[in-house]
């Protein structure tokens, strides 16, 4: 039975999805028939495949749930905020178990109990046990040396595909039997219509059989025949008396489980009658999918990786020959004709397999909702959720590891962006504040952005607690997107008092740290008193890079293309050097700072004047500065290989990628880069002179 | 050897279903909903079906009517799959024309032995 868990943990997960996301958009007032059905059904198959997988402590849990589903759909319970409520928390509860039967792990006993014990409260069957179960007991006494048994199917039982003849077959492996059919009912041969049963049978059953084993025979068709068990060996006084177990012993079936609802069930319907559907599902949706482990799909994007270092060096050794003209032309010709084409269904394989881990946003959006509606109930502020651009897709690790920041950001949003109703209405705004989601795809990248028509960020708090903290000195003037930019900064915290909702000031730092090791960056602008608007900006994937090569010494590293501005030469007026510590370049209006590549991964560099080398000027991270390298390269995609599962993490490189004639080159992280020149610095005086003897002091040159 | 439609929302249950059945040398065919089964059953014909109730599109219930109304499934043993407390559930099914019902939960043998009563 193992080998379905996963698919049912899959489902089940997904069921519950379904379940939060239906009940979230339950409009109380006017509850829409298919939503209640759709959320039913979910419960249901949760239920029936925890039973089966022998997952009991979900199904007995579920079956509470379900119970309390079912009375909605029945429309005898009104559907509550309080029930949806109640209902959510179920949710979550089933989540958990499912999580502890999935990975291991304790449940909460306790919790569980209290929510089962609140779905027993409010379904008010707390009390009902059954105690009609001794009645079987009774029953399975009734044995004898065997049974004598008159069945008339009614005409119509052959049309439910019931058999007779089945049946006698199954009563034949109880014990000794013989049958005698009884034909008295049999139409004329002109009367007879073969769709119909007319027969009838006196069957003798003799052994040790147990009364129960025989009524198991005619489960199906007890309603669809005459019937009548009778102990062989006993008098008329006992047929009358095992009749009436007959009929004890139904009741017995089916009483215990549905006690409780079929007594409502009869009451009349006094809620009002849910809407009818109107939403139609589209039903071929889930069919033109299928389930593939992700690792079958990691695995063709490593192969297609490789294909594609195959490909760009066929097509480095093409462009060789391409200029050799001692060769046969013709066949030259279609080799080179082979090697485009081959390049280009290179590219359309590359793009389609990077497609097939592409997924619509809304899996990250989708948590969304269910959050805003606990928090601003806990926060006593209304709130209204508009996400835009669910269907942009974007690579499934980077969804993965985005879902937590972007929690972050919309606890952070509901805490201290958007205020209460009475602030709002003091402030001339509508009670209900405003969180829009939104994404798209811009270049290479999907952009998110997270806005607020809330308080705004107060700057001269934001500056004041900066200087407190010391982050910023007392007569520093900053720009007002720098101060904005200070909420990244770890340990600033601004709100007046720290609530369990967004924490102590750890938090937006860590949001920024996330989204930069995926990559991407994090900016915020902000508009005090009427918003903030949380831009993030992702790759696609993790997988390509639109890459620039360089040369560096011998070395090339990749510069992803993104973070290039220019690439410029250097011209030695621009260059000033700060008391010999760095250098910084005068590019128009503004300094960057000079990183020499050579430096910075402890190369030789020949060359120690700056004057007439290439520059090549990035931005990582919301700060520009310069590089300088020996060479500019091609422009090309290249596939990136991780370091870390590899090697291991290397400061100021992001990964690698193997180039088309086999040589590995590191791509450079621009943002690491920046970081380690700071702490590094530019080359000091005092450096060790390299072996050839040349000072690449460049306070020298700056003078 | 006897060919067997499968109906059910749920993909383990399906899996499952299968797996336990085609072990048993039986000719399994799935379908996820009762439109898709309906269609399936409308261009092959079966010995048995064995249908979930609660799924989308189309119920056990309304597929169950459907089969029956064609020439072809009017005798067909048709199995609904049913939880022990949906006692009304087994009724719909029974008086939608189905031949009997098999109780969730239930294991592979169970499952196994109620095919075998039908199919003899």
């Amino acid at each position: 039975m193992e080998q379905f868990h996963q698919t049912f943990f899959e489902e089940s997960f997904e069921g519950l999805d379904i379940m939060e996301n239906e009940l979230l958009n339950l409009d109380v007032g006017n509850v829409d028939n298919e939503s209640i059905n759709t959320i039913f059904r979910s419960a249901h198959s949760i239920k029936g495949g925890s039973g089966t997988f022998g997952f009991t402590a979900i199904a007995e849990f579920t079956h509470v749930a379900e119970t309390l589903l079912d009375e909605m759909r029945d429309g005898i319970r009104q559907v509550t905020q309080e029930s949806v409520d109640l209902l959510l928390k179920s949710v979550d509860i089933m989540r958990d178990m499912l999580t502890v039967y999935k990975d291991g792990g304790d449940m909460d006993v306790e919790k569980i109990a209290s929510v089962q014990n609140e779905l027993e409260k409010m379904l008010g069957n707390e009390t009902e046990t059954t105690s009609t179960d001794n009645t079987i007991t009774d029953d399975s006494a009734a044995q004898s040396d065997g049974w004598k048994i008159f069945f008339k199917p009614h005409t119509e039982m052959l049309r439910t595909g019931n058999d007779p003849v089945r049946m006698i077959k199954a009563l034949a492996e109880l014990g000794e039997i013989e049958v005698v059919a009884n034909i008295t009912h049999l139409p004329g041969f002109a009367d007879l219509n073969p769709e119909d049963s007319f027969l009838a049978w006196d069957i003798t059953l003799k052994g040790d059989i147990e009364k129960k084993d025989i009524t198991e025979v005619f489960e199906w068709v007890e309603d669809e025949c005459d019937l009548e068990i009778t102990p062989l060996a006993n008098t008329a006084s006992n047929e009358l008396n095992a009749q009436t177990k007959t009929v004890s012993d139904e009741q017995s079936k089916t009483a215990p489980a549905t006690a409780a609802p079929v007594t409502q069930k009869k009451q009349p319907a006094t809620t009002t009658p849910a809407k009818p559907s109107t939403t139609k599902k589209s039903s071929s949706g889930e069919a033109a999918s299928i389930r593939v482990g992700i690792d079958k799909v990691d695995e063709i994007i490593n192969l297609v990786g490789e294909l594609v270092i195959t490909q760009a060096m066929l097509g480095q050794v093409g462009g060789e020959i391409n200029s050799d003209e001692t060769h046969n032309t013709f066949q030259m010709e279609k080799l080179i004709e082979g090697l485009a084409q081959l390049e280009r269904n290179t590219r359309e394989i590359q793009e389609s397999v990077m497609r097939i881990r592409m997924l619509p946003i809304s899996f990250v959006f989708s948590r969304v909702p269910r959050l805003v509606h606990d928090l601003s109930g806990k926060l006593n502020k209304k709130v209204n959720l508009v996400t835009l651009g669910e269907g942009t897709e974007l690579d499934k690790t980077v969804m993965e590891k985005i879902g937590d920041p972007m929690v972050h950001l919309v606890r952070n949003a509901l805490d201290h962006g958007i205020e209460t109703p009475e602030q709002r209405l003091a402030s001339g705004k509508g009670e209900t504040g405003t969180l829009t989601l939104n994404a798209f795809h811009k270049g290479g990248n999907i952009v998110i952005e997270l806005s607020d028509d809330g308080a705004g960020i107060n700057k001269e708090r934001v500056l004041n607690k900066a200087r407190t903290n010391g982050l910023v000195g007392e007569n520093e003037m900053l720009t007002d997107d720098a101060i904005n930019d200070l909420i990244f900064h770890p340990g600033l915290s601004t709100a007046e008092s720290l609530s369990d909702v967004s924490g102590r000031g750890v938090g937006m730092d860590v949001v920024r740290k996330n989204i930069k090791s995926l990559g991407g960056s994090v900016r915020v602008d902000s508009d005090e008193g009427k918003g903030t608007v949380f831009t993030i900006q992702l790759p696609l994937t993790l997988a390509i890079l639109d890459g620039q090569l360089v040369k560096v010494g011998d070395e090339t590293f990749v510069v992803p293309l993104v973070s290039i501005i220019e690439s410029i030469q250097v011209k030695s007026d621009n260059l000033n050097g700060i008391a010999g510590k760095a250098d910084l370049y005068q590019l128009r209006d503004e300094y960057i700072p000079v990183i020499r590549a050579h430096h910075v991964f402890g190369m030789e560099d020949n060359n120690a004047s700056l004057n007439d080398r290439l520059m090549v000027v990035v931005e990582g991270d919301g700060k520009k500065a310069g590089i300088i390298v020996d060479d500019l390269l091609a422009q090309q995609q290249v596939v990136i290989k991780s370091l870390e599962t590899n090697y291991q993490r290397v400061d100021g490189l992001s990964g690698a990628t193997i180039l088309g004639d086999g040589t590995v080159a590191l791509i450079l992280d621009i943002a690491g880069m920046i970081e380690m020149y700071k702490k590094i610095g530019a080359p000091e005086p005092t450096a060790p002179v390299p072996p050839n003897g040349k000072d690449s002091n460049i306070a020298d040159e700056a003078a | 050897m006897a060919s067997i439609l499968a109906v059910d929302d749920s993909a383990s249950m399906r899996q499952m279903v299968t797996f336990t059945l085609k072990g048993a040398g039986y000719d399994v065919t799935e379908a996820q909903d009762g439109m898709e089964a309906l269609q399936i059953a409308k261009s092959n014909s079966y010995n048995l079906v064995i249908t979930d109730i609660n799924m989308p599109n189309m119920d056990g219930i309304t597929l169950t009517k459907e089969l029956r109304s064609l020439p072809s499934y009017k005798f067909t043993p048709i199995l609904t799959l049913t939880t022990e407390s949906s006692a009304d559930k087994k009724i719909a099914g029974k008086q939608a024309g189905a031949t009997g019902w098999i109780v969730k939960p239930f294991n592979p043998e169970q499952l196994l032995a109620t095919v075998k009563k039908v199919l003899g």
